[in-house]
């Protein structure tokens, strides 16, 4: 029977039915619910490892002991992870391994749109591209045998688009078993990369990738669907949906082995059809190819400008059937249709995030990223924005009131950049915050730098570069917020959660603790409760007249907790309110403009919704007039 | 559950947009309307984006029936049903009704921060309706949020809003509650059971008038 799975669920069932024993992975959307769906499967080992080269480590380890794993993460992660990557590569495996890279086109919730096709190109490993959830499920059990078939590690490289749709999926009911090995392989030769075994093995890769060109040309990850012989495309991942939507009559070339690619199997398919041309998301990374294998593809009438190679479709962001049809259009493929287009005439307004509208054709030839969705009516950005309640917000409206320099990092504080609270300077990747603050204080940077980075990203890569501050003596003031989850991906545990990904209780690291061992000065690290404003204010005045690095961290527990929810308590503004406004400049969804105006200022008053409300206080510390109730005050009204 | 109707006494395809904002219950809803297809006998598709924009910003999953579905994108203009939790995603996302479409409003606004600070304005009623220029488009106002909160929890409004749409579709009530009956908690079905019956109450009161 078929079950409605999204690709996520698809790729950990397949796992539990292909007898992975281990996944490892490190939570980062889209690919978090992968590992959250398999931890409870029977008889399987799950872990949020600190990050996602530890994760692809331990999923190597257990790949070197016998026994089929998997390591998940988002593109991003497998950067941290390269290296691991990479030396796995060299060496191969005893037992199936599998990375999950998901990548997301549009940057949903990503800092870059890097197309990760390419580096299992450049590492020599396979890498599958599934179109939809029956796609991640088969191919995830396929990844397991190549695996094994060839020595290797196998890339599935699912997008946004198909870890997050549901579909239709028809699973298999029995866990294949796999044998174990009686005892760990000591092979020097090929798990010990000392320069003279990896000069060894060098060649090996490149055999391996000639032998998995060959088997790709019979594999029945790739398929040829003839229909008409005017237009044959060669497509993969979900731009293969697209294909079939807005080219229904079309040849389909639906490659589900991106690398490496079978070479005679496309020479066929393309001398069947009049008219060849490539359908896929992001980079030319299988137009590039399939050109240098001397194949002819349409040309457009604006051919596309060195150093973009790719010919048709838009290089940036999402497809979907308005921006294919559009493309097509332009490059004389298609009729221009009569309807497109025609309801939609204003500008619309873009509320921050790439692709957080419809998506609408950029199309073409251009690089440029597609437009935001058109309505004739104005209407308001809606940005994300820290929850009501959120325990980071304090601290940046006192970095804010400060005018410091703040480096940020990757998690739900990073929207401590936006408007009104306006406090951040960078923001670049997991773990940069500190060390891009101490670089700015060892340049010479004249104004103090203080880095924030959450409690996951501290554990993730943030202690090395504390350390480096520390160790090389730069002035910057650290504040690790502390809110007892991994927020942004949808509170996973971590180390300082006291819980694992598979619900067994175990050590709540102590942040303090961890910051006081590396040998921070006592007077120079400080637990403060996020929501107490004047304790924060006050002690980062203090540090930052002196000199000297310095620590502190902010806690209380993320607002959407069931345990923090269980505490809400809405406040209320009283007759004392005169609309200064400044309660607005929290940023806290909860706090509304009324439709009353104040009779001397005439500026509205503050309202406070009370389904919002979590009564966290931080408008009611930062009112001069003393006019939102505190919630002593508001128990006992 | 009560015997499945044919393919053929239903439409050949339906594209249903749900748009709101995070946290307001679009991601179980679009569950159920995916569900319910598959039972209906439908090949289908459900996407929704997760992550960064739950976090407050603006939300839309899309539903798609077939008999074999590919995108799982609506096209611009293509969703035969708009459902908008909240009234001004409805105007944001206006572009993806079919000519002849109909958009379900709730009647709930949530100003966004844009709004709160001043740097922008919250679009009227009128002007929302406006945002649905074509002559066949209708759009039908339902008070999901007051009916969800004379029930006495706010956040069944998602089903309120089910509710109403249930009435579109031709399809058994009794399909729909097993439905919920699998997707929701037990310990909060009866008030979600309830939550659907007003909506479609909301709706039959909206069709007599």
């Amino acid at each position: 029977m078929k079950r409605l799975l999204s690709g996520n669920e698809a790729i950990a069932r397949a796992a539990w039915e292909a007898g992975a024993v281990v996944g490892a992975g490190y939570p980062g959307t889209p690919s978090t619910e992968i590992l959250e769906e398999f931890a409870p499967y029977p008889d399987v080992y799950a872990e949020w490892s600190p990050n996602e080269k530890v994760a692809l480590d331990v999923a190597i380890g257990s790949a070197i002991a016998g026994r089929r794993a998997f390591a998940t993460m988002k593109h991003v992660g497998l950067n941290v992870a390269m290296d691991s990557f990479w030396s796995v590569s060299m060496t191969g495996v005893e037992a199936g391994l599998v990375v999950v890279s998901a990548d997301d086109p549009s940057l949903h919730s990503s800092q870059n749109e890097q197309d990760n096709r390419f580096i299992a190109r450049w590492a020599r490993v396979p890498c599958l591209d599934p179109a939809d959830s029956q796609d991640s499920h088969d191919f995830m059990v396929a990844a397991f045998d190549l695996s094994e078939r060839f020595d290797t590690p196998v890339l599935l490289r699912p997008t946004t688009r198909v870890c997050h749709t549901s579909s239709p999926v028809e699973v298999g009911e029995i866990r294949n078993r796999r044998p174990v090995p009686d005892t760990y392989v000591r092979n020097l030769a090929k798990y010990d990369m000392a320069p003279a075994n990896a000069r060894a093995r060098r060649p090996v890769i490149e055999h391996r990738v000639e032998a998995l060109a060959d088997y790709a040309e019979t594999s029945p990850l790739n398929r040829a669907e003839m229909r008409g012989t005017r237009l044959g495309i060669i497509t993969s991942g979900v731009a293969y949906a697209y294909a079939r939507e807005v080219f229904p009559d079309a040849s389909t070339l639906k490659l589900g082995m991106v690398y490496p690619l079978p070479r005679k199997l496309i020479a066929d398919f393309a001398a069947q059809v009049d008219t060849v041309i490539v359908l896929e998301e992001l980079d030319p990374f299988v137009e590039d190819q399939v050109r240098l294998m001397g194949i002819r593809l349409h040309e457009p009438p604006t051919p596309p400008t060195y150093p973009h190679t790719k010919s048709i479709f838009p290089l940036m962001g999402e497809l979907d059937p308005a921006v294919v049809r559009r493309s097509a259009v332009a490059a004389g493929l298609l009729e221009a249709p009569a309807l497109i287009g025609a309801a939609t005439t204003a500008n619309g307004s873009g509320n921050g995030v790439a692709g957080s509208g419809i998506p609408y054709a950029a199309g073409g030839t251009s690089p440029s990223f597609r437009t935001l969705p058109l309505t004739p009516v104005e209407v308001a950005p809606r940005p994300p924005v820290l929850c009501p309640g959120c325990p980071h917000r304090s601290s940046f409206y006192v970095l804010h009131k400060l005018g410091v320099t703040v480096n940020g990092d990757i998690g739900c504080y990073t929207l401590g950049m936006a408007k009104p609270l306006d406090a951040l300077h960078t923001a670049g990747c997991m773990g940069a915050s500190i060390a891009v603050a101490h670089g700015g204080a060892v340049a010479g940077d004249p104004g103090r730098h203080v880095a924030v980075i959450g409690d996951s990203t501290f554990f993730h890569s943030g202690i090395p570069a504390l350390l480096n501050v520390l160790y090389n003596r730069s002035n910057v003031v650290t504040i690790i917020m502390d809110n007892r989850i991994t927020g942004m991906t949808g509170h996973q545990e971590n180390p300082g959660t006291g819980h694992t990904l598979q619900r067994q209780e175990t050590v709540e690291v102590d942040i303090e603790g961890v910051v006081r061992s590396l040998g921070f000065p006592q007077d120079k690290v400080r637990t403060i409760k996020s929501y107490d404003v004047k304790a924060l204010e006050k002690q980062l005045k203090t540090w930052l007249k002196e000199d000297g690095p310095a620590v502190l961290i902010t806690q209380e527990e993320c607002a959407l907790l069931p345990t923090a929810k269980a505490t809400y308590l809405p406040l209320a503004v009283t007759d004392a309110c005169n609309g200064c406004t400044i309660c607005f400049r929290i940023g806290c969804p909860a706090i509304l403009q009324s439709d009353e105006l104040d009779e001397r200022t005439q500026r509205p008053l503050a309202l406070i919704d009370q389904v919002m409300c979590t009564g966290c206080e931080i408008c009611a510390q930062v009112c001069p007039r003393d006019a939102i109730l505190f919630r002593e005050q508001v128990a006992h009204v | 559950m009560s015997e499945l109707p044919a393919l053929s006494a239903l439409p050949e395809t339906l594209d249903i947009a749900l748009v709101g904002v995070g946290g307001q219950g679009t991601i179980l809803a679009s569950n159920v309307l995916a569900e319910l297809g598959m039972a209906a006998g439908y090949d289908v598709k459900k996407a929704e984006v997760h992550g960064m924009s739950q976090r407050g910003g603006s939300v839309v999953s899309h539903v798609r029936w077939g008999r074999h579905v590919f995108s799982p994108i609506i096209p611009a203009a293509g969703a035969d049903i708009l459902v908008a939790f909240e009234k001004m995603e409805a105007a944001r996302y206006a572009a993806l009704l079919t000519p002849a479409g109909t958009a379900i409003l709730n009647d709930f606004a949530i100003e966004p921060i844009t709004v709160i600070t001043g740097g922008a304005r919250y679009p009227g009623d009128p002007a929302i309706e406006s945002a649905f220029t074509e002559p066949g488009q209708r759009v039908v106002w339902i008070h999901g949020a007051r009916v969800a909160e004379e029930l006495g929890n706010k956040f069944v409004a998602n089903v309120v809003l089910l509710g109403a749409l249930s009435t579109m579709l031709g399809l058994p009530e009794t399909d729909w509650a097993a439905v919920l009956d699998r997707r929701v908690k037990a310990a909060h079905l009866d008030i979600n059971h309830r939550a659907f019956a007003a909506g479609r109450a909301e709706m039959s009161a909206r069709a007599a008038r």
